[in-house]
């Protein structure tokens, strides 16, 4: 009995620690069992690794939460991804190998509309549900297994363009002449081409529309051309690098666009370019309220922040890449979980017929090829970050387009 | 009908792009024409030189001038070494193709493990600035690097052409066992030539750097135009090298700004394909 006292106080202790560690972990059981397999490809080498690396850090975070919780129906989760080089063939072979010798249990999509096409097919042969996340042409993707978490809509082309148009005839001054520059990149051209219908549409006039090869490298005559048209409103149907380069050529010849819009640009460079300054850009999420309002994205984006600079990123703000990445898994754990399946045609009836919150939004699946509502915002630069400007109910606190 | 400005300015922009594909283009060109390698991996080895710079000007805030001082001459010792590789495994001017195009995958990878696959730009505050002549503007690093090419170009054409070195090298290129009966020790001239052959990189490197974002990937992008600026102006032909590049850059320009920027890629191919076929003593 004389150690009673001291006994009451080692249990007191232990139980402390348990509830403290209990605190720290995520409730429920530890995953357990044989792993469900997902597999995927994105483009870690080659031209689009520069943003498909953000997808990589983003689906890594993602599948460490989960098997840090309860893993997928109680069973850890292993993501199966190799490297597609940013090549469509090779993305169509790899996903071959992804069902047919790897035999995943199911599957994502790789990064970038191409590439998706390509995984696309093979999905469809194989009658594999596949999620994806950076997919711009709707119109092409008529597979009715296939479930898009970039919300363009089905009809980019109109929308995305009359959100920009809706947003800058809100400023004092708006556009009546526009400058379209645009990379032949599928996506790009495809919205770009649109850009140009809807600007006619709306009584703007086209004083230049150009397209360039995807990779191009000397910018200085196509800047001297869009300087000469010295349109209001210069949009360029920009992927990666190229709005980067396109300003950095127009200030080589003393010009600097009134306004600029970049469709996919890269975001970190264009945060740090002084000349773009109050560059506006296509977004469907931008790490600030009312996008992180929810706790869990908070967590994520902090996470992901984490990541990236152990990754070696420069740029480590969630942004739309990262957030399509986080919602894709999000669509994809919520089926799982909802179904308790992971029969790939349970799983497409129920996502067809249900909403899915996700850090994009609430995300639906019903409408014209599986798509649901565009939900595209305006972002624009200022004081070294990306806000969203457009629509209103988006912006960031006390941000409006900021205009010259 | 593009305005006359709107003309001048292409060409300017094209002069000043051709000097930067002359640059990618002599080191090629040495190595090809005077030693019978082809060596791809000369791109590569111009984006380490990039990369380092980068890595010199934003870690320890290095100019890039004197980042070139210790790239240029590391980038000599390398290209020496390499090529003891590639005496010593008797490489051809075939199997040469695939053993650079392996050391181009390798150090690819380097680059993409060590910086990552994301962009890095070496921000200088001379990046953006132009000199104005009239209605035209001249970038300051484009020209810097066009002007570049150009000393580099006429140097190594009066040292292939003036000195003992220059000349033994070309007859080894021309017939290796009469210029060997004539005591020229190819073996030793071959590991000068190709140590200036890097260093060339190296100083393409340090441009890159200054005029470009770097990723990794870039690597494959200059290899197209710069081959055929190196077939158009003759192997070993550092002016007509320079004289290529220049011809590519305008022509390129000026499609871009008379017909559509699409175009562009089609123009260096389709004048490689009218010269050769043109060229006075084809076979």
């Amino acid at each position: 009995m004389a150690d009673s006292p001291g006994l009451m106080r080692r249990l007191t202790a232990v139980v402390a620690a348990l509830a403290l560690v209990g605190v720290a972990l995520p409730a429920g059981a530890a995953p357990s069992g044989p792993p469900i397999r997902i597999g995927s490809t994105l483009a870690l080498t080659g031209p689009l690794a520069p943003t498909a690396l953000i997808h990589k850090i983003a689906g890594e975070i993602y599948v460490e939460q989960l098997n840090r919780g309860n893993g997928l129906l109680g069973r850890p989760v292993e993501w199966v991804l190799f490297d597609d080089q940013s090549k469509p063939d090779l993305t169509r072979s790899l996903y071959e190998k992804l069902i047919t010798v790897d035999k995943v249990d199911l599957i994502m999509g790789p990064y970038a509309t191409s590439g998706i096409l390509a995984a696309m097919g093979v999905a469809q042969r194989y009658q594999k549900m596949i999620i994806h996340h950076s997919f711009g042409m709707p119109h092409l993707a008529t597979y009715e297994m296939h479930f898009p978490v970039a919300p363009f809509g089905p009809e980019p082309q109109k929308t995305v363009p009359g959100m920009v148009f809706d947003g800058l005839a809100t400023t004092k001054t708006p556009p009546k002449t526009v400058t379209i520059v645009t990379s032949k990149f599928p996506s790009a051209q495809y919205q770009s081409n649109g850009a140009r219908e809807v600007a006619e549409k709306r009584g703007l006039k086209v004083l230049l529309y150009l397209e360039y090869e995807f990779g191009t490298r000397d910018w200085g005559s196509i800047a001297a051309r869009v300087k000469d048209a010295n349109a209001d409103f210069l949009w360029v149907g920009a992927l990666g690098l190229d709005g980067n380069q396109l300003l950095e050529a127009l200030k080589k010849l003393d010009y600097s666009p009134p306004r600029h819009f970049h469709l996919f640009p890269a975001p970190g460079p264009m945060i740090t370019a002084p000349e773009a300054r109050l560059a506006l850009s296509n977004t469907f999420f931008e790490e600030h309220p009312p996008f992180t309002n929810d706790p869990a994205t908070a967590r994520l984006v902090a996470l992901f922040k984490e990541g990236a600079t152990k990754a070696g990123l420069p740029y480590t703000a969630v942004d739309t890449q990262a957030a399509g990445s986080f919602a894709a898994w999000q669509v994809l754990e919520a089926a799982i979980a909802a179904t308790k399946s992971l029969d790939d045609k349970v799983l497409a009836q129920w996502l067809r017929k249900n909403r899915v919150d996700t850090v994009e939004g609430k995300l639906r699946f019903d409408g014209p090829n599986n798509y649901g509502d565009d939900l595209s915002k305006m972002r624009q630069v200022q004081d070294g970050k990306w806000l969203v400007v457009w629509p209103r109910e988006f912006a960031a606190p006390g941000a409006r387009i900021n205009l010259p | 009908m593009p305005s006359v400005t709107l003309l001048g300015q292409s060409i300017v922009s094209g002069l000043l792009a051709g000097g930067l594909y002359g640059l990618l283009a002599l080191g090629l060109s040495l190595s090809w024409g005077l030693l019978r390698l082809v060596n791809l991996g000369h791109f590569a080895l111009a984006f380490l030189g990039a990369y380092l710079t980068y890595q010199l000007g934003t870690a320890f805030h290095w100019p890039a001038w004197a980042s070139a001082l210790v790239i240029v001459p590391a980038f000599f010792a390398l290209g020496v070494g390499l090529h003891a590789v590639f005496a010593y495994f008797r490489v051809t001017e075939f199997t040469s193709l695939l053993v650079t195009f392996g050391i181009t995958v390798i150090l690819e990878s380097l680059i993409q493990w060590f910086w990552t696959a994301d962009f890095r730009r070496f921000e200088t505050p001379y990046a953006s600035t132009s000199s104005r002549i009239g209605p035209l503007f001249v970038p300051t690093l484009e020209l810097l690097a066009a002007l570049t090419a150009t000393a580099l170009a006429l140097a190594t054409w009066a040292w292939l052409r003036l000195t003992y070195v220059g000349k033994a090298l070309r007859a080894s290129a021309e017939d290796p066992e009469i210029a060997a009966a004539f005591g020229v020790n190819h073996r030793a001239q071959a590991f000068l030539l190709s140590g200036v052959s890097a260093a060339y990189a190296g100083v393409a490197g340090v441009f890159i750097a200054l005029i470009s974002t770097l990723a990794p990937a870039q690597i494959w992008s200059w290899l197209g135009v710069v081959f055929a600026v190196v077939i158009i102006g003759g192997l070993a032909n550092p002016v007509g090298a320079l004289l290529a590049g220049l011809l590519i850059g305008v022509s390129e320009s000026v499609t871009m700004a008379v017909v559509t920027p699409a175009w562009a890629p089609l123009v260096s191919f389709s004048l490689l394909i009218l010269i050769l076929v043109a060229r006075p003593g084809r076979a």
